[in-house]
């Protein structure tokens, strides 16, 4: 008995090391032609996806989940011995930031889509977008002027009443946009006289939207997606939003795009994965259930959002490749003492 | 039972004690080593720069604030409770020290995710009743969410405090005709200050490595900062910059408490039996106060959380959410109870080498346990995924490496029922195994393993109940698709999704309440 409790223990002992050391398990080996995707999409919305996918074609998909840019630097650290074979992202400074790691996508994939949503040498096309608004309660600001500029964000009005997530990405996107756009110094003016405002700083969209409907905030700076998620639910949602007047960069659309690791041993099944995304099907996914502004033209937006052709007059021309300098952005934040 | 003097049969403890304490001491110094590499790399002089900034000193000011308050709030709660529960009619209700620890069961995340859940115009309250009060977020959210489940720390502190007052001072006292006022601030207060001293230790520990209840609540502590460099901004070298400094924090602390008992207590002080107390008798007024009181604290520390999690549930019944409920059970079990078993067989040959042979490699080894459980466990995370990274890229986001840190992380915490035990097993008989021909190792087995199986499950269910609600080192050491209750419960709540927590908040509490029960109850039998 007493033997057994000694072989016992040092047995579960060693099990548990052998379990703690041990190699990639059975989960992570791959059978050739089945692909491997690192997604910084989440994975609520990408697996029914990948489902369909798999129906479509019979090629089936292992997905990895992450948030993009830790994704993106797994992707550098592992170089070419990565075993991805694709790479989706949230937004494209993530995507810039491997670019090297990526092949250019052949015409026949890419094609259809308008130059200005792929990278200048094919290395990535973007799938869907999300445009910046302002989200506000109709409630507490009736019978005031919204604001018609960023610039506005920085007046009396406002003082104690805004929400904002400086350490998320796509506002960061919005800062690189606004850098591009209208030069450093208005960029750095702008933050320092909205950070003086006395806004309040949240973690992510959700909880930006959530705010405005807990009465702690009146306007938030956003995604205009969410605001549909929360209204599906609820369409008594205490909550409006709308766009700044034409092309602010407060307008700006970002992408999500994915792209080909140029390591990748299934190139020809990644290349089916990418164009089914820009297909039919997948496109009316992107808005019918996750509320996104489609790539390709033929797709309407839903009821009740702005449509697509005047979301594109207001909001700012600008090179999906000029959005990569996230570091910049977030130096600027840092020297301003906001991140 | 006394420590028996047995150094006279061996001097050193046989290998295969030391080996698996050293081993895990190992890792742990490894860890903090390297934070302090970290540091002085380049000079020092880089790590200056990212860390002298005036945002930081904000940062600094903030956490202190907290801890401050939270001291002050828990100290507030835990001693009124503490001599209800000791001193008065009152302590012939068992319930109510077992009230006193229930909260444990509720980590700080569920706390603040509650609270969040009330408040505001579109909150619980606004939906039940049609007013609004206002959401309680930032400092006082934090605030609220720590103290309400960090006081039973001090609580217990404090109850074995008063329970092994001796009476005979107090009469002493009255019989030179000081009043009653006089002899609970000159008389009782100092001598519970030492049970104060080391509870406020653990809730201020506690401050310092809470991430989840700060980052819900918005409140911009040192660890709320850390994990947005880290996590949002991929900037390592601030993020282990920053948690250097929690670490420099949780030291200092550590050496004050020192200087201050002479010793580190740690953790629960055995139960002491209240013999000769004359028990208060509470007046018709008092009793109302008191039952105010009671209400008060019930009703926020569980009250609140359960009657959220309800409302959550029946307003969006969660059919959609439940498969990834029963994946989150899973993985956190896959975490939680391999790192139990590991902390109880690494705790128990660092507490027997130190209660049988008592000496400063004995001392060195429990210190540096202490001081792996003393360490936020955001900075302690960091400092794994790093060195995992540089050294032992093969490890990087494996569930081993997770389970090995939470286990080391809590190490301590499973130390505390071993060494009970080990004290009250007698060194004789594994003397008399041996002398009938035992090697050592089988008299140990033989004589008193036995004796110490219930300590041991006990540090094995105490760590257990430890590792399914930690969330720093499981956020950061997950391997990808890899997401316990913990997490979900956290990231569901960061995104303002609060009803689709409500069902993982349930799971976790469900095992823990359960947990802390049977821990509780097993005291009782005890004492």
């Amino acid at each position: 008995m007493r033997l057994f409790c000694l072989t016992a223990f040092s047995g579960l002992f060693a099990v548990i090391f052998f379990a703690a050391c041990g190699g990639p398990s059975a989960d992570e080996e791959e059978s050739p032609g089945e692909l491997s995707l690192y997604s910084g999409r989440s994975q609520a919305l990408v697996e029914p996806l990948l489902r369909e996918f798999e129906k479509d074609t019979g090629i089936r998909v292992r997905a990895r989940f992450g948030g993009t840019p830790q994704l993106a630097i797994a992707l550098q650290e592992e170089g070419e011995r990565t075993r991805a074979d694709l790479f989706w992202a949230q937004d494209a400074s993530a995507l810039g930031s491997v670019r090297n790691l990526l092949m250019p996508l052949p015409e026949e994939v890419v094609g259809e889509i308008p130059l200005e949503l792929r990278h200048e040498n094919n290395r990535w096309v973007a799938t869907s977008g999300r445009a910046r608004v302002f989200a506000y309660s109709p409630r507490r600001t009736e019978g005031e002027t919204l604001p018609e500029t960023l610039e506005d964000l920085t007046s009396e009005q406002w003082r104690g009443r805004i929400g904002w997530a400086p350490a998320n990405g796509s506002f960061q996107s919005f800062v690189t946009a606004m850098r591009v756009l209208q030069g450093e110094e208005a960029a750095k003016n702008w933050l320092a006289a909205l950070a003086a405002n006395e806004p309040k700083v949240y973690p992510n969209n959700t909880s930006l939207v959530q705010a405005v409907a807990a009465g702690e905030v009146d306007l938030v700076l956003t995604n205009h997606y969410y605001l549909y998620r929360f209204l599906e639910r609820d369409e008594d949602f205490p909550v409006a939003q709308s766009h700044f007047a034409g092309e602010s960069p407060g307008n700006l659309v970002n992408y999500a795009g994915v792209g080909i690791l140029a390591s990748s041993e299934n190139r020809e099944e990644a290349k089916i994965f990418v164009r089914w995304l820009l297909e039919r099907r997948a496109q009316e996914y992107f808005v019918q259930d996750v509320f996104e502004y489609p790539v390709v033209e033929e797709i309407e937006a839903l009821p009740g959002m702005l449509p697509y052709e005047e979301l594109r007059e207001l909001s700012p021309r600008i090179n999906l490749e000029a959005l990569e300098d996230m570091e910049g952005t977030i130096r600027m934040l840092r020297e301003l003492d906001i991140l | 039972m006394t420590r028996e003097n047995w150094k006279s049969v061996r001097q050193n403890p046989p290998w295969y004690f030391l080996l698996p304490a050293v081993l895990a001491a190992l890792v742990l110094a490894l860890c903090i080593l390297y934070l302090a590499l970290r540091a002085v790399e380049g000079g020092g002089g880089e790590l200056w720069e990212t860390l002298w900034r005036r945002r930081n000193l904000v940062l600094l000011g903030n956490t202190l604030r907290l801890a401050l308050g939270v001291i002050v709030f828990t100290t507030l709660i835990a001693f009124p409770l503490a001599w209800l529960s000791v001193r008065t009619e009152l302590s012939r209700w068992k319930f109510l020290s077992l009230l006193g620890v229930l909260p444990l069961a509720i980590p700080g995340y569920i706390m603040a995710w509650a609270i969040l859940s009330l408040g505001g115009d579109y909150g619980i309250v606004y939906r039940l009743t049609g007013q609004t009060v206002p959401r309680i977020s930032g400092y006082w959210g934090a605030l609220l969410a720590i103290s309400l489940y960090a006081f039973p720390y001090l609580y217990l502190n404090l109850r074995s405090a008063l329970l092994g007052l001796d009476p005979s001072h107090e009469d002493a006292a009255r019989s030179l005709g000081r009043g009653p006022v006089r002899i609970f601030l000159e008389i009782i207060l100092p001598q519970c200050r030492p049970a104060f001293l080391a509870g406020a230790l653990i809730v201020v520990l506690y401050v310092l490595g809470d991430f989840g209840s700060v980052t819900l609540m918005r409140y911009e502590t040192i660890s709320h900062a850390v994990f947005v460099q880290y996590n949002s901004l991929l900037d390592r070298q601030t993020a282990s910059g920053l948690a250097l400094v929690l670490v420099v924090l949780a030291a200092l602390l550590l050496w004050l408490e020192i200087r201050l008992l002479g010793r580190i207590r740690w953790y629960r002080v055995g139960t002491g039996t209240a013999r000769g107390i004359r028990l208060a008798k509470l007046t018709p007024l008092a009793w109302g106060v008191v039952a105010v009181f009671l209400l008060l604290v019930y009703g926020a520390a569980l009250l609140t959380p359960l009657g959220v999690i309800c409302f959550w549930l029946i307003e969006y019944p969660p059919v959609g959410e439940m498969p990834r409920v029963w994946r989150a059970l899973g993985d956190s079990l896959s975490v939680a109870v391999p790192a139990a078993f590991l902390a109880g067989a690494a705790a128990l040959p660092v507490a027997y080498i130190g209660v049988r042979y008592p000496s400063g490699i004995s001392r060195g080894l429990e210190r540096i346990s202490y001081f792996g459980y003393a360490m936020p466990p955001l900075a302690l995370a960091l400092a794994a995924a790093a060195i995992s990274l540089q050294l032992f890229p093969f490890l990087f986001q494996t569930l081993g490496l997770l389970i090995v840190i939470c286990a080391l992380h809590f190490l301590a915490e499973g130390m505390g029922p071993i060494r009970t035990a080990l004290y009250q097993a007698s060194p004789r008989l594994e003397e008399a195994a041996r002398s009938l021909g035992c090697n050592p190792l089988m008299a140990f087995f033989r004589s008193t393993f036995p004796l110490l199986v219930r300590g041991l499950l006990a540090g094995i269910a105490f760590v257990f109940l430890s590792v399914m609600k930690e969330l720093p080192i499981t956020y950061i050491l997950s391997p990808w698709g890899f997401s316990p209750l913990a997490v979900n419960i956290w990231d569901l709540a960061n995104e303002g999704m609060y009803a689709e927590a409500a069902p993982h908040a349930l799971a976790l509490l469900l095992i823990s309440l359960f947990f802390v029960g049977f821990l509780m109850l097993r005291e009782k039998r005890l004492s």
